[in-house]
C-alpha cells in the first residue's frame, strides 16, 4: 500500500527509494528561509509599529502583527501537504457577519488567532535556526565528501580541502570519498525523515483544530442515541406489560362476572342491560388487544422476526406470501427495527397502493439481513411524504441499517431494508 | 370434572375458579407458574389441563411449552390454552402436540361467555378440538385463493366447524335449520376439495391441515 504520510512511510522498508525522503527534506529546506522571513517580519513590524505608535501611525502596524500569525499559519499548513495528506482544517470559525470589522473582532476574539501569533515567534526566533543547523550537519557531511572530487578537477591537482579541515591530494582518496557520500546518503535519509515528521506533527498540533475528539464525540453520541433506543423499547414494554396485566385482566374479569350475572336469569330489563353491557366488554377487550399488539407484539419477543412477519401477514387485508430465510433469534435491536418497517410497509400497501398481492422476501447472508417487500399496486410511495416511513428509516440508521425505497408511478412499490447482523448470541 | 388451572393473574385465576365451579367442575389446583403446573399435573392427574401462554418466569410463552411438554408426556391429556393473543403459530404448536386430539386454543375474551366456554372445556375434555374462531378467520384469509371461493354464510360455518362444534349446535348459532348447514358443509368439502369422516373432531383437524396449508 502507498503510504498517505511521511510518518508511516518511514517505517516501510522502502522508504529509502521512494519520494519521501526528497518531500522530507523540501519541507525542512523550504522552512528555514521561511522562518527567517517571518523573523525578519515581525521584527521590522515590532520596531516600526513600536516607534510611530507615538504618532499613532504605528497602531494599524501593531494590529496588523497581532494578526500575522494567520497567513503564516495558513502557508504551514499549505506546507504540511509535502509530508501529509492535505486539505488541513483549519481552526478559525468564519465571523458572524460580512464585513472588515466583524472579521477583526471575531479574529482577535478567537484563541487561534493568537496560538498561531505565538507559533509565528516560536518559528522566527527558535524553530528556524534550530532546523537550519540540523538539516546543515546532516546534509555537509555527505555533501563535502562527494565535493572532494569535483573540487579536485576543478582545482587541477593542487588538492582539495575536505570540509575546511583536511586537504585530500590523492585521486583515489577523492574517489573514495565521493562512494563513502554516496553511501553515507541512504542511512542519512532516516534522521532527517524523522527530523521532518516530528516538525510537521508539531505545526499540526498547534495550528490544526484537533480531530481526535470529534472522532469520541461521534462514538458518544452513537451510544446515547442506541441508549435513547433501548430507553424508548423498553418503556414500550412496560406499557404492553401495564396494560396486560392490568385493564385487559380486568376487563376478561368483568366479561366473566357480567357472564355468571346472565346466568342467575334475573328479571328481564335486567337482563337487557347485562347483554349490552358484555357487548361492551367484548368490544373494549378487543379494542385492547390490537393495541397492545401494536405497542409490542409479544410473539416477537417469543419466537423472532420470522414468525413475528408471518403473524402481520396474516391479519393483513391484502394477501401476503413471506419467504424468511432468517435465523430464529437475532438481535434485539435488529429484530425490532426490521419487524416494524416490513409493518410499515405492509400498511402503506394496504392503504395506499390498492395492491392485490405482497411479497415478503428476506435472508441473512454475509452478516447482513435483508427484507424486501414488494406489491403490484399503483406506486407513487414516497419516503419524504410522511412520517411512516421517515420514522422507519431513523429507525433503521440507529442499527446501521438502511432503507431503500422505489415506487414510480404505475409502480410497482419495492421496499428494501438492509441491516447489519452481527452473530447472535443465544437469549434467555 | 377435575381441572388443575394455570394463570398468573390472581383477579382472572378466581374468576376462573368461580367459572369452572359453577358449571360443577372441580379445581383440584389453582397455580401461577409454568413450573408448578407440571408438578400439579403429576400429582392430581387431572380430566383437564387449563393453561394461560404467558407465565412466570419469563413471561414469555412458558404456559403454552409447558402445555405442549405435558402433551408429549401424555398424548392423551386434554389441554385447553387460554391466550391474549390470537397466534396462528401457538395454534399451530398445540395442534401438533400428539395428534391433535382433545386441546383448545381459545381467546381470554371467550371467558366471558360463560356457557361457550364451559361448553368448549366439556369438549376438549371429550377429546375434542376446539380453535378460537379468530385464528380461524387469520387461517382463512391467509390461504386466500380457494378459500375466496366459499360465500361469506360458507365461512362462517367453516368457522364454526373449526371449533369443534356439532352440526346441531352450528345451526343452534347461525339460527338455522340442520339441512341447511348440512348444505354448507357439503358445499364447502366440495370447494375445498375435502372428504371427511362424520367424527366431529376429525373433521376439525382435516380442516385446520387444510387450512395451514
Amino acid at each position: 500500500m502507498h503510504p498517505a504520510l511521511l510518518a508511516q512511510a518511514l517505517r516501510q522498508r522502502r522508504y529509502v527509494l521512494g519520494v519521501w525522503p526528497w518531500r522530507a527534506v523540501l519541507y525542512l529546506l523550504t522552512g528555514v528561509p521561511l522562518g527567517a522571513a517571518v523573523l525578519v517580519t515581525l521584527t521590522l513590524l515590532a520596531v516600526a509599529g513600536g516607534v510611530l505608535s507615538v504618532v499613532l501611525v504605528g497602531l494599524p502596524l501593531l494590529l496588523v502583527l497581532a494578526l500575522a500569525g494567520i497567513p503564516l499559519a495558513a502557508l504551514e499548513r499549505y506546507r504540511l501537504r509535502l509530508v501529509h495528506p492535505g486539505p488541513l482544517p483549519s481552526a478559525h470559525r468564519p465571523p458572524d457577519e460580512p464585513g472588515l470589522s466583524s472579521w477583526l473582532r471575531t479574529r482577535l476574539q478567537e484563541r487561534s488567532t493568537w496560538r498561531e501569533l505565538a507559533y509565528a515567534l516560536f518559528l522566527g526566533l527558535l524553530l528556524w535556526p534550530v532546523e537550519a543547523l540540523a538539516v546543515a550537519c546532516v546534509l555537509l557531511i555527505p555533501a563535502g565528501l562527494v565535493a572532494v572530487l569535483p573540487q579536485m578537477i576543478a582545482g587541477g591537482t593542487g588538492g582539495a580541502r575536505l570540509l575546511k579541515l583536511w586537504t585530500v591530494e590523492s585521486w583515489p582518496a577523492a574517489w573514495a570519498l565521493l562512494v563513502a557520500g554516496l553511501l553515507l546518503l541512504p542511512p542519512l535519509a532516516y534522521p532527517l525523515g524523522a527530523l521532518a515528521a516530528g516538525r510537521a506533527a508539531l505545526t499540526r498540533r498547534l495550528l490544526c483544530p484537533p480531530d481526535s475528539g470529534l472522532a469520541e464525540r461521534v462514538d458518544e453520541l452513537d451510544r446515547s442515541r442506541m441508549r435513547l433506543v433501548h430507553a424508548f423499547e423498553a418503556e414500550r414494554r412496560r406499557i404492553e406489560r401495564d396494560l396486560h396485566d392490568g385493564a385487559q385482566q380486568r376487563l376478561v374479569a368483568l366479561s366473566m362476572t357480567l357472564g355468571l350475572a346472565g346466568l342467575e336469569r334475573p328479571a328481564e330489563p335486567v337482563a337487557g342491560l347485562l347483554a349490552k353491557a358484555r357487548v361492551q366488554a367484548d368490544e373494549a377487550l378487543t379494542e385492547i388487544r390490537e393495541l397492545i399488539r401494536g405497542i409490542h407484539p409479544q410473539v416477537l419477543t417469543d419466537r423472532g422476526l420470522g414468525a413475528a412477519v408471518e403473524d402481520v401477514a396474516d391479519r393483513s387485508v391484502v394477501p401476503v406470501d413471506v419467504t424468511l430465510d432468517v435465523p430464529d433469534r437475532l438481535p434485539e435491536a435488529v429484530e425490532t427495527a426490521a419487524y416494524f418497517a416490513v409493518c410499515e410497509a405492509l400498511t402503506n400497501a394496504a392503504r395506499h397502493s390498492g395492491a392485490s398481492r405482497v411479497t415478503v422476501n428476506g435472508q441473512c447472508r454475509d452478516g447482513e439481513l435483508s427484507v424486501e417487500v414488494r406489491d403490484d399496486g399503483t406506486g407513487g410511495a414516497d419516503i419524504d411524504a410522511g412520517t411512516g416511513l421517515q420514522g422507519v428509516a431513523d429507525r433503521l440508521s440507529v442499527v446501521d441499517g438502511l432503507l431503500l425505497v422505489s415506487s414510480p408511478p404505475g409502480g410497482p412499490t419495492v421496499f428494501r431494508l438492509r441491516v447489519p447482523c452481527p452473530p447472535v448470541r443465544p437469549r434467555s | 370434572m377435575r381441572v388443575v388451572l394455570a394463570e398468573d393473574g390472581v383477579l382472572l385465576r378466581e374468576g376462573l375458579v368461580g367459572v369452572l365451579t359453577r358449571f360443577g367442575h372441580e379445581v383440584v389446583a389453582a397455580v401461577g407458574t409454568a413450573g408448578e403446573l407440571a408438578a400439579a399435573v403429576e400429582s392430581y392427574r387431572p380430566d383437564i389441563v387449563v393453561t394461560d401462554v404467558r407465565m412466570p418466569p419469563g413471561f414469555t410463552d412458558e404456559g403454552l411449552r409447558a402445555a405442549v411438554e405435558l402433551r408429549t408426556g401424555q398424548p392423551d391429556l386434554p389441554v385447553l390454552v387460554l391466550s391474549q393473543y390470537v397466534q396462528r403459530s401457538y395454534a399451530e404448536d398445540l395442534l401438533d402436540s400428539a395428534d391433535g386430539t382433545a386441546v383448545g386454543y381459545l381467546l381470554k375474551e371467550r371467558i366471558g361467555h360463560v356457557e361457550e366456554f364451559a361448553a368448549a372445556v366439556a369438549r376438549v375434555a371429550a377429546g375434542d378440538t376446539v380453535v378460537d374462531p379468530e385464528v380461524v378467520r387469520q387461517l382463512i384469509r391467509h390461504r386466500r385463493d380457494p378459500l375466496a371461493r366459499l360465500t361469506p354464510r360458507e365461512q362462517e360455518v367453516l368457522a364454526l366447524m373449526a371449533e369443534g362444534r356439532s352440526n346441531a349446535s352450528i345451526a343452534d348459532a347461525l339460527t338455522v335449520n340442520e339441512g341447511t348447514v348440512s348444505k354448507h358443509f357439503g358445499s364447502i368439502l366440495t370447494k375445498l376439495d375435502l372428504s371427511l369422516s362424520e367424527e366431529t373432531n376429525r373433521r376439525v383437524l382435516a380442516v385446520l391441515a387444510y387450512l395451514r396449508g
